[in-house]
């Protein structure tokens, strides 16, 4: 029985944990590349345990898909702990930065201590000709600033990927546990394999 | 313990683990390893074959492993060696074989500069290996071996690929060496689930028409005789994959043929009219299934499989047992009812005699006419009865030996499966005579096939290896222009070969050979070539217009399977 729905895209993030190897991203993003999928936003940085490190990939398409290139991400070596979420399932952020000329900030009728209040932005720098804006949200929200800044000359704009946390309770503590069980399991059957030879 | 260089340090891990044979092929990166060699194959204690392409040393060490049961061992130079083994590399892992493949690489204080001879086979490696690793300090080598090692024969096997720097080769190190380490990030034998198991059991006592499809898994665990008793105790008809062959006889009175594009045709007609599918050690390739949205309708499916990723990827399962096949099937097995299903395996002999009639038959024994390719497999199955170690290349010409040869041990046919590789024939067979002699390896090769890497007939009288090439010669590449026959209007674009002497060739290298054109020549040919003591090459003019059937054709489903 074929039981393939044919499902619309939608947004994932995806978090992968890995030992401290180099070529660790390399390998995880090739399984994207394989299947001709788009990553929308990548970021990465050490866990709350030290040598384990946290990718937050966020990238869209089908359920079907995502379980498919998650459990190829996970049958990696070094890969310790894939998962996908929904959107309903992480708290996540991203950070940009509007870097804006002086030269048109009083000619506006709304006023840039206006927009930063509303958006809860604050200014991280000012210089000579330009101030740097900071603000810290979701996508749309960081977007929507964009667009008010817009006629005041964006000199330029960064946004990084998204930082995510999952509400789901199995914390990496637990799994690392879990995964320790799994190889001292895995070396009994490997034993029993080894003695047990036809 | 002293210090020891680091090219020692290689040399050391691999008689760690056991190795006295390895492939290869040297060059600049790679001299202070091959210097390291030296004394252990002057004192007889590493065998070195040395191909005469890095393509084909690679090809040569997955069959050594495919026959031993041991990890295969090549060791190529940086840069134009690495790249020419590449596809041996993915031939290899494709078919699940474990390999560590050893490349050099230019010194580390050079790496990324575009150095003579430098290419980075750890980033081409990725897509193609089951684990890639750079070393450049020779303190790293003996843990990264063992990880290697380790990794590339467990769980589901594949191929590691090793690239050491120039200086991690010359400089000094101390040697300890721990095999098997335990990696937490890699448990391969899954944790069995009694209630998993259990409710595996009941599916298969419940079914009325079920039907098991054996892989290649089946003989990676070791579980042929596990499998057989299974299947025998609840009497349940088998289609083996091209991978799956020998798991069991060809001949085993539940066997019903090989699945597949161009398998039987009662397994393909009849795969839609089970009601469960017990797929053991296999991944449902596009070569089996045909049009998934057609594929087993009626059928339940369950999926015993080591490799998690695999399970829900082609095929979607009802219920899946994510184990190693030999631990799985001694909790499944005591737990079966026994039965006989009798009159389900029945209904799958009025399509063998159909398929005998109409396409076997004339496969093997024309009686006139041009030599079809099938005639030359079926009387050496005869004469070897059924226990050669059976090599193919690519093409017509493997199907017809997959199809014909009646196999009765396991692991004793190799070919190129997953990657489909041509050229992949005549060093596997060459890996299969070093790996063993007391089975005859009889490779059957197109001509096309056979010039991808005919060089490695030096390897041959080098290596004094028994090696008996058939060439199935139809001077065209068959499979292609079967296709342009099929289905591009007989428009046989750039399939015609104009070929050399093969006969001339082989008394070039001092290898005895014939050439066959008249069906009154072909035993005594074939005799001449069993009864000889050493290699011997066959050069059989066969039909070019021959069409392997029946024929799955692109998008089709396994039940619009054709007989012509």
């Amino acid at each position: 029985m074929n039981k393939t729905i044919d499902e619309e895209p939608r947004q994932y993030t995806v978090t992968v944990f890995t030992e401290d190897k180099v070529g660790m991203l390399n390998r995880i993003t090739i399984v994207f590349t394989r299947r001709h999928l788009n990553i929308d936003s990548l970021t990465t940085s050490e866990s709350e345990i030290k040598g384990i490190f946290r990718y937050t990939i966020v990238t869209k398409c089908t359920h079907s898909l995502i379980k498919k290139v998650v459990d190829q991400i996970e049958k990696l070596t070094e890969v310790l702990r894939a998962c996908y979420y929904e959107e309903d399932d992480v708290i996540a952020q991203e950070i940009a930065l509007y870097k804006i000329s002086t030269r048109n900030l009083t000619k506006r009728d709304k006023s840039m201590e206006d927009i930063i209040r509303e958006y809860n932005a604050r200014i991280l720098d000012i210089e000579d000709g330009f101030i740097v804006i900071e603000k810290t949200g979701f996508k749309r929200e960081t977007q929507k600033l964009f667009e008010q800044l817009k006629p005041y000359g964006i000199l330029q704009f960064a946004r990084s990927g998204r930082v995510a946390v999952t509400k789901p309770i199995e914390e990496l503590t637990d799994y690392l546990e879990a995964l320790a069980q799994a190889a001292r399991t895995s070396n009994k059957i490997r034993n029993w394999k080894l003695t047990n030879v036809d | 313990m002293g210090k020891i260089l680091g090219s020692q340090a290689v040399v050391k891990s691999l008689l760690e683990e056991g190795l006295d044979t390895v492939f290869g092929y040297p060059g600049g990166a790679v001299i202070p390893l091959y210097d390291s060699l030296f004394d252990y194959i002057n004192e007889g204690k590493i065998r070195h074959v040395l191909a005469r392409h890095e393509q084909a040393a690679a090809h040569e060490a997955q069959a050594y492993a495919q026959i031993t049961g041991k990890v295969g061992v090549c060791i190529v130079t940086s840069g134009p060696g690495a790249t020419n083994a590449i596809t041996g590399i993915a031939n290899a892992n494709m078919d699940s074989v474990p390999m560590v493949v050893i490349t050099g690489q230019v010194g580390s204080t050079f790496l990324g500069t575009d150095a003579f001879q430098e290419t980075d086979v750890f980033g081409l490696s990725m897509p193609i290996a089951k684990w890639s690793c750079q070393i450049t300090r020779p303190g790293d080598i003996a843990d990264s071996f063992a990880k290697a090692f380790y990794i590339a024969v467990s769980g589901r096997p594949g191929v590691v690929v090793i690239e050491i720097t120039k200086d991690a080769l010359t400089h000094e190190t101390e040697f300890h060496y721990k095999k098997a380490p335990v990696l937490r990030s890699y448990a391969p034998y899954p944790e069995i689930d009694q209630e998993n198991i259990a409710a595996a059991a009941e599916m298969i006592n419940n079914a009325k028409r079920p039907l098991a499809l054996i892989g290649h898994g089946v003989l990676i665990a070791r579980a042929e005789k596990a499998v057989r008793e299974m299947l025998e105790k609840a009497g349940i008809p088998f289609g083996m994959t091209l991978m799956g062959l020998t798991a069991l006889p060809s001949d085993h009175p539940l066997c019903i043929g090989m699945l597949g594009m161009h398998g039987s045709y009662a397994s393909n007609k009849l795969t839609n009219e089970a009601d469960l599918i017990i797929a053991i050690g296999m991944r449902f390739s596009d070569r089996v299934t045909g049009r998934l949205s057609g594929y087993a309708k009626k059928a339940k499916v369950l999926h015993i499989e080591i490799d998690k990723s695999e399970i829900d990827k082609n095929v979607e399962t009802d219920l899946a047992v994510h184990a190693d096949l030999k631990t799985a099937l001694s909790y499944l097995t005591p737990m079966l009812e026994k039965k006989s299903n009798k009159q389900w395996r029945a209904e799958f002999d009025k399509f063998y005699k159909m398929e005998y009639e109409q396409v076997i038959r004339h496969d093997t024994q024309p009686g006139e006419g041009i030599i079809q390719p099938g005639e030359p497999v079926d009387i050496i199955s005869r004469k070897t009865k059924g226990e050669a170690i059976v090599v193919t290349d690519v093409g017509q010409n493997q199907m017809v030996a997959a199809r014909y040869y009646k196999f009765k041990t396991p692991n004793t046919f190799l070919t190129s499966g997953g990657l489909g590789t041509m050229g992949f024939g005549l060093p596997a067979a060459v890996g299969a005579a070093v790996a063993q002699s007391q089975k005859p390896v009889i490779l059957f090769t197109g001509d096309g096939g056979f010039q991808m890497n005919e060089q490695e007939l030096g390897t041959i009288i080098q290596e004094h290896l028994p090696v008996k090439i058939v060439i199935l010669n139809n001077s065209v590449l068959g499979m292609v222009r079967q296709w342009q026959t099929m289905f591009n209007g007989g428009r046989h674009s750039a399939t015609n070969l104009i070929n050399p002497d093969f006969v001339t060739l082989a008394a070039a290298y001092g290898i005895k050979a014939r050439k066959v054109a008249d069906r009154a020549g072909l035993d005594p040919a074939i005799d001449e070539m069993l009864d000889l003591d050493g290699p011997y090459l066959l050069d059989i003019e066969v039909d070019k217009d021959m069409k392997v059937m029946p024929f799955i054709a692109p998008g089709s489903t396994v039940d619009e399977v054709k007989l012509c």
